[in-house]
C-alpha cells in the first residue's frame, strides 16, 4: 500500500495491490467520493430542513435578521467561490496534461479564493459580535448600534434563532471551505513535486469534486441567509 | 493442501508481528480482529451497565443504586450497546473481514479509511466517556430535548462522541458500497454474490445516507448545550419534537444497520448447516433493500403520542406495516430452505435457529408497535423494552454469536469446542427468553420503561426478568471462556470445516494476507450444494 | 407434503386451543379496560395475540419440524435443489401484507376515536413538571399531591365523574414559576392512563389534549411515560372515577368556592391591559374582538388560516407576530411570553372560551 502514492512514476503509476489497473483503481476512488459527498449533502439537507421549517414558523424573525447580512459582502462571496471552482476545475485539467506550472498557478488563486472568502466571513463575523448579534442564549443586541444599522425597527422577540442559524449554517460551510483549503494546499504540495499526470490525478479531481460541493452549498446559503425576506 | 494453522504458514496474522504492525495494518482480516476485540470490550461494559440495571430492578424501592446513578446507568447502557456494540458489531468486524473473501477481493476498497474508521470508533467511545468525568449524562440514549438541554459538559460529550463514532460508521458504509460495486472477482456478478453481502450492501447504504442526518443533530445538541441556539428549546420559539423527528430520521433506519446485517449472517448459516442452496435468493436479497428503502420514511412511528398530527400518526403506521412484509418473506424463505436439508446442529446453527425464534416474536410484537391504536398503549412501557430487545439482541448478537462460531475457524484456524458452545448458547436463549419475556406482561399491565421504582404489583415478573439476565450473563462468559479455549489450545480447523461453498471457505484458514493464493474465478451462485 | 387426517384434527384441534387460550389471556396481560376505547383496543390487542401465535406457530412449528424431520445422517447427505416457488412466495408475501392491512385499518380507526374529543367533554388543565402532577378545574379548584398522616406522598388526584367524556389540556411548567435558575425549564412528560389505555406526550411551549371516558368507578394510577429525570418513576397521579353527584359536591367542597378560572382571565383581561386593544363585545378596536373567537376559522394575512383554538390563542398571546389575522396592524402589540405566567394563559383562554 505504501508505495501507492509515492515517487515520481510520471507515465507509469503502480496502483494498490487490490485493484487490477490504475485505473480500476482511479474510478473506485471516484465512486467513494461521490459517495461520500452524498453525506455531505444529507448533513447539510439537515440544517436547510430546520431552517424551512422555521422560517414557515416565523417569517418576521427571518425577515427582520436577514436585514443585518450585507448582500455586498454575500455577493462578493458567491462570486469569490464561483470563480474559484472555474479556477479548480483548470486546475484539474493542467494536472491531467502535465501541465505543472499552470496547475500550480491554478490551485494556487483557489486557496488565494479561500482566504478571500474567510476573509470576508471574518469581517461579517466580527461586526455581528461586535453588534452583539449572537445565537441564541448568547443574543445580546446592542440597541443604539442596532438602530443606526438597520433604523428603527422593532425586533422579534427571538431575533437570536435568526442568528443561530446564521451562524450554524456559516459557520458548518466555513469549516468545509477550511479543510477544502487544506485539502487543496496538499494537492498542491503534491503537483509542485510533479506526482500527477494524465495517469494519475485521483486527489485532484477528488479535492475538486468536495470544493464544488463547497461551492455549491454556498450557492445555497447566500439566497437563503441573504436575499430572502 | 493447506490444512493446517498458524504453524509455519504463511498468513494474515504472522505476516507481520508486534502489536504496531496491527495498530497500523491496512489489512481489512487484521481491522476486522481489531473491531472484534474492541466491540466485545464495549460488549462487556454495556453487559455490566445491564446486570446494574436488572439488579437495581431485583426489588421496589432503592436496591442498590440511587435514582441519579440508575438514570446514568441506563444512559450509558443504552448509549454503548447501542452505538460502540450492535451498530458496528456485524458490519464493522465480520464484514470487514468476510465481505472483501466473500466477493473475491484482496481488501476493501479503501484500507486506509478502514483503519482510519477504527480509530475514530475508539476515539469517539473516549470523547463519549470523557463525560463521566463531568458526573456523567443522565438523558437516556436518545438524548431527547428539552431535558437534554442544561448546558452540562456531559451531554456535550456525549453528543460529540457519538458524532465522531459516526464517522466510523459513515467510513464503514463508504467502504462497502465501492468494494462490493467495483472490487468483485471475476465472474462475481451482482445476483452471484452471497447474501451476507447483499446484507452490508442494504447496510451500507443506510450508513451512508442516515448517519450525517445523526452528525448534524448531534452537532446542533451540542451547539444547544454550548451556544442555547435555540432550535429545540421552546423557550427561544425551537420545538423540542423537531429533534425527535431528527433523531428518529437516523435512529429508524440506525435499526435496519443493526438488524440487516444478521439477516445476512443468518442467511450463511441456514445454507451451510442445512447443505442446502437458499431457497428465493433474489427475493432474500432484494428484501434487504426493500427494507432499507422503506426504513427512510417510517420514524415516526417513534412518535405517535408526540403531538405530531393524526394524518403523520395514520401514514408512518401504514408505512410501517410495510417493512413488515420483506421481514416476513426473510422468515418463510429461510425455514423453506430447512426442507429437504440436511441439517447440522452445530452451535452456529443453534443460534440461527435460536435466532428464527426470538427474531419471529420481536417481528410479530412489532406489529402490535405499527398498529397505532395499540401503540398509545405501549409506547415507552416495558413492551416496547422487551419488543427491540427481542430483535436487537435476539435477533443481531444471536447472529454475532453464531456468526462468531462459524467463522472462528477460519479467521484463527481453530476449532472452537462445540459442545462449549452449544451450552453457551442453551444459556443465553433461556436466559433471555426469562429476561425478556416477562416484560411483554409487565409493558402490556402498563409499566413504563427507564422506571427506576415501580409498583409492587410488577414485583414478581421484575424477578424473574433479573434471574433472567444473569443467566444470559453466565452464557456470555461461557462462550468467552469456549471462544478463549479455541484461541489458545482449538484443534486445527482445515480450510473448510463446515463444507461451506462461499468464497472464503476455498482459502486457507487463516487466510494469507492477500486472501487468495490466486485470484478466484466465479461461474456460479454462491449456495450451489448439487 | 400430505397431511394424515388425524395429523391434521390435531393441528386443527391445537389451534383452537391456543385461540381460546389466548384470548382468556389478552385480558391478564392488559390491566381491566374502564373505557369503551380501551375495550376496543383490547380487541385489536387480542386479534395481534391470536395471529401472532398462529404465524409464530407455523413459523417456528415449521422450523422445528425440518430440524427433526431432515437431521444430517451422513456428511455426505444429498440435498434437493430447491431455488425458488414463486407462488409460495408470493402467497407469504401477499397473506402478511393483507393482514397488516386489515390491522393497520382497524388500529387507524380506534385510533381516530382517540384523537377527536367529544364536543360535551369536561374540560381539566393538567400541568406536568419536575416531578409531579397539578389539576385545575374550570371552577377554580385546584389538586396537587399531599402528605399522609405518616408524611408519606400521596399522588395528586383528578376526580372525574362517570361515563361523561373528559378532555385534559396538558402543558409543561418549571419546577418553580419563579424561578431564574436557567437549569430549571419545563421539559417532556407524558400523560399515561393505562386503564383507559390512553398515553400524550406533554411538549413545553405548547397544549397537548387527550380524552377518556371512564364507565366504571374507581381509582386508577396515571404514570408519567417520557423519561424527566431521577424523579420520573416518582411521578404518578391517579385518577378517581366517581358518579355525577359524588363529583358535583366534591367539586364544590372545601378549595371549590375560589373564583373560576374565565372570572381570573376577565381580571386579566382589564390588569394586564388586553381591554385597551381587544374588545368582549364584537367591536372592533386595534385587535380582533375576543367575541366569538373561540372555534373560529382566522384567516391571515399573507395567506393561510387556522382554527382558533388553545393552541392558537396561546400563541397569539405569548408570540403575538407569528400570525396576523388579515386586516390587522402588524408589531402593534408586545409579545407577552414571560410577562404572563402558564396559569394566567390558561386563564385567558378559559376567559375567550366563555365569549361566545
Amino acid at each position: 500500500m505504501s508505495t501507492a502514492n509515492h515517487g515520481n512514476t510520471h507515465s507509469v503509476r503502480h496502483h494498490a495491490h487490490h485493484y487490477e489497473s490504475a485505473e480500476h483503481e482511479h474510478q473506485s476512488s471516484k465512486e467513494g467520493v461521490w459517495v461520500f459527498l452524498c453525506t455531505e449533502i444529507l448533513m447539510f439537507g439537515g440544517l436547510f430542513v430546520a431552517y424551512a421549517i422555521f422560517h414557515h414558523l416565523f417569517p418576521e424573525t427571518f425577515k427582520i435578521g436577514s436585514k443585518f447580512t450585507d448582500v455586498r459582502y454575500g455577493a462578493t462571496n458567491t462570486v469569490v467561490l464561483l470563480f474559484s471552482s472555474l479556477t479548480m476545475a483548470l486546475g484539474i485539467y493542467y494536472c491531467q496534461i502535465k501541465d505543472q506550472k499552470k496547475a500550480v498557478i491554478a490551485l494556487s488563486i483557489t486557496i488565494l479564493c479561500g482566504f478571500i472568502f474567510m476573509g470576508i466571513k471574518y469581517l461579517e463575523y466580527s461586526h455581528k459580535i461586535h453588534l452583539g448579534l449572537l445565537p441564541g442564549d448568547w443574543y445580546a443586541g446592542n440597541a443604539d448600534m442596532i438602530a443606526s444599522e438597520i433604523g428603527n425597527l422593532k425586533l422579534p422577540e427571538n431575533i437570536g434563532l435568526y442568528f443561530s442559524f446564521y451562524f450554524m449554517m456559516t459557520g458548518i460551510h466555513g469549516i468545509h471551505v477550511l479543510i477544502g483549503m487544506g485539502l487543496i494546499g496538499w494537492v498542491l504540495i503534491r503537483t509542485m513535486r510533479g506526482e500527477f499526470g494524465p495517469n494519475y490525478y485521483t486527489p485532484v479531481e477528488g479535492v475538486g469534486l468536495f470544493w464544488h460541493l463547497v461551492d455549491l452549498v454556498w450557492i445555497y446559503l447566500f439566497p437563503l441567509l441573504y436575499l430572502v425576506e | 493442501m493447506a490444512s493446517t494453522g498458524a504453524h509455519g504458514e504463511h498468513n494474515y496474522l504472522n505476516h507481520q508481528k508486534g502489536i504496531w504492525s496491527w495498530l497500523t495494518s491496512l489489512d481489512h482480516k487484521r481491522i476486522g480482529i481489531m473491531y472484534f476485540i474492541t466491540v466485545m470490550i464495549f460488549f462487556l461494559v454495556g453487559g455490566l451497565f445491564a446486570l446494574a440495571i436488572r439488579t437495581e430492578l431485583w426489588s421496589t424501592g432503592e436496591t442498590i443504586m440511587t435514582a441519579e446513578t440508575y438514570a446514568r446507568v441506563m444512559t450509558y447502557h443504552g448509549a454503548v450497546m447501542v452505538f460502540l456494540v450492535i451498530i458496528p458489531g456485524i458490519p464493522a468486524f465480520l464484514g470487514n473481514f468476510f465481505l472483501p473473501m466473500q466477493i473475491g477481493a484482496k481488501d476493501v476498497a479503501f484500507p486506509r479509511l478502514n483503519l482510519m474508521s477504527w480509530y475514530c470508533l475508539l476515539l469517539g467511545a473516549g470523547v463519549a466517556l470523557l463525560s463521566l468525568l463531568y458526573g456523567g449524562a443522565d438523558t437516556g440514549w436518545t438524548f431527547y430535548t428539552p431535558y437534554s438541554i442544561k448546558h452540562a459538559p456531559a451531554v456535550i460529550c456525549m453528543a460529540l462522541g457519538v458524532f465522531i463514532a459516526g464517522f466510523s460508521s459513515i467510513l464503514t458504509g463508504l467502504n462497502f458500497v465501492v468494494t462490493t460495486h467495483k472490487l468483485r472477482a471475476p465472474g462475481m456478478t451482482m445476483n452471484r454474490i452471497p447474501l451476507f453481502v447483499w446484507a452490508l450492501y442494504s447496510t451500507a447504504i443506510i450508513q451512508v445516507l442516515a448517519t450525517p442526518v445523526l452528525a448534524i443533530t448531534v452537532v446542533l445538541l451540542a451547539a444547544e448545550n454550548i451556544f442555547g441556539i435555540g432550535f429545540f428549546d421552546p423557550a427561544l420559539g425551537g420545538d423540542p419534537v423537531l429533534f425527535q423527528h431528527f433523531f428518529w430520521f437516523y435512529s429508524h433506519p440506525a435499526v435496519y444497520i443493526m438488524i440487516l446485517p444478521a439477516f445476512g449472517v443468518i442467511s450463511e448459516l441456514i445454507t451451510t448447516f442445512a447443505r442446502k442452496t437458499i431457497f428465493g435468493y433474489t427475493a432474500i436479497a432484494y428484501s434487504s433493500l426493500a427494507i432499507a428503502a422503506v426504513s427512510f420514511f417510517v420514524w415516526g412511528h417513534h412518535m405517535f403520542v408526540s403531538g405530531q398530527s393524526e394524518f403523520a400518526g395514520v401514514v408512518f403506521s401504514f408505512l410501517t406495516m410495510l417493512v413488515g412484509v420483506p421481514t416476513a418473506i426473510k422468515l418463510f424463505n429461510w425455514i423453506a430452505t430447512l426442507y429437504k436439508g440436511s441439517i447440522n446442529l452445530a452451535s452456529p446453527m443453534l443460534f440461527a435457529l435460536g435466532f428464527m425464534f426470538l427474531f419471529t416474536i420481536g417481528g410479530v410484537t412489532g406489529i402490535f408497535l405499527a398498529t397505532v391504536a395499540t401503540d398509545v398503549h405501549f409506547h415507552d412501557t416495558y413492551f416496547v423494552v422487551a419488543h427491540f430487545h427481542y430483535v436487537m439482541v435476539g435477533g443481531t448478537l444471536m447472529a454475532i454469536m453464531g456468526g462468531i462460531y462459524y467463522w472462528f475457524p477460519k479467521m484463527f484456524g481453530k476449532l472452537c469446542n462445540d459442545a462449549w458452545a452449544r451450552i453457551s448458547f442453551v444459556f443465553i436463549f433461556v436466559g433471555f427468553n426469562v429476561t425478556f419475556y416477562p416484560q411483554f406482561v409487565l409493558g402490556s399491565l402498563g409499566m413504563p420503561r427507564r422506571y427506576f421504582d415501580y409498583l409492587p404489583e410488577y414485583e414478581h415478573l421484575n424477578k424473574v426478568s433479573t434471574i433472567g439476565s444473569y443467566l444470559i450473563g453466565i452464557g456470555f462468559v461461557v462462550a468467552l471462556i469456549t471462544i478463549i479455549h479455541g484461541l489458545l489450545k482449538g484443534k486445527p480447523a482445515g480450510p473448510n470445516p463446515w463444507g461451506a461453498k462461499t468464497l472464503e471457505w476455498q482459502t486457507s484458514s487463516p487466510p494469507p494476507h492477500e486472501n487468495f493464493h490466486t485470484t478466484p474465478i466465479v461461474t456460479a451462485g454462491p449456495y450451489e450444494y448439487r | 407434503m400430505k397431511l394424515k387426517p388425524r395429523l391434521f384434527a390435531g393441528l386443527l384441534a391445537a389451534v383452537g386451543a391456543v385461540v381460546a387460550g389466548s384470548t382468556a389471556m389478552a385480558s391478564t396481560f392488559m390491566p381491566p379496560a374502564v373505557t369503551s376505547t380501551a375495550a376496543e383496543v383490547d380487541k385489536i390487542y387480542a386479534f395481534l395475540l391470536i395471529a401472532s401465535l398462529i404465524s409464530f406457530i407455523i413459523l417456528i412449528g415449521g422450523m422445528f419440524y425440518f430440524v427433526y424431520k431432515y437431521q444430517r445422517r451422513s456428511a455426505t447427505d444429498k440435498t434437493a435443489y430447491i431455488s425458488h416457488n414463486y407462488t409460495l412466495e408470493f402467497l407469504w408475501s401477499f397473506i402478511p401484507f393483507l393482514i397488516f392491512m386489515f390491522v393497520f385499518v382497524w388500529g387507524w380507526k380506534v385510533y381516530h376515536d382517540m384523537r377527536n374529543v367529544p364536543a360535551d367533554a369536561l374540560e381539566v388543565h393538567v400541568m406536568a413538571k419536575k416531578w409531579d402532577w397539578r389539576f385545575l378545574y374550570k371552577s377554580g379548584k385546584e389538586v396537587v399531591a399531599g402528605l399522609d398522616d405518616k408524611g408519606q406522598k400521596t399522588p395528586a388526584t383528578m376526580v372525574v365523574p362517570v361515563g361523561r367524556p373528559v378532555k385534559l389540556i396538558m402543558g409543561s411548567e418549571k419546577i418553580s414559576a419563579n424561578s431564574t435558575d436557567p437549569t430549571d425549564r419545563p421539559v417532556l412528560h407524558s400523560f399515561y392512563l393505562p386503564a383507559a389505555r390512553v398515553k400524550q406526550d406533554i411538549v413545553p411551549g405548547r397544549y397537548t389534549m387527550l380524552w377518556f371516558n371512564i364507565e366504571k368507578p374507581g381509582d386508577y394510577w396515571v404514570f408519567c411515560t417520557e423519561f424527566c429525570g431521577s424523579g420520573h418513576s416518582a411521578m404518578k397521579a391517579m385518577v378517581k372515577a366517581v358518579p355525577m353527584p359524588e363529583f358535583e359536591a366534591w367539586l364544590a367542597s372545601e378549595g371549590g368556592g375560589a373564583l373560576t378560572l374565565a372570572d381570573q382571565g376577565k381580571a386579566l383581561f382589564a390588569a394586564k391591559a388586553c381591554v385597551g386593544c381587544h374588545s368582549a363585545d364584537g367591536s372592533r378596536v386595534v385587535g380582533p374582538t375576543f367575541k366569538g373567537l373561540w372555534g373560529s376559522n382566522r384567516t391571515f394575512d399573507g395567506g393561510g388560516s387556522a382554527k382558533a383554538d388553545e393552541n392558537y390563542i396561546r400563541e397569539s398571546i405569548l408570540n403575538p407576530n407569528a400570525h396576523i389575522v388579515a386586516t390587522f396592524p402588524k408589531g402593534v402589540m408586545p409579545a407577552y411570553a414571560g410577562q404572563l405566567s402558564d396559569d394566567e394563559v390558561n386563564a385567558i383562554i378559559e376567559f375567550i372560551k366563555t365569549l361566545k
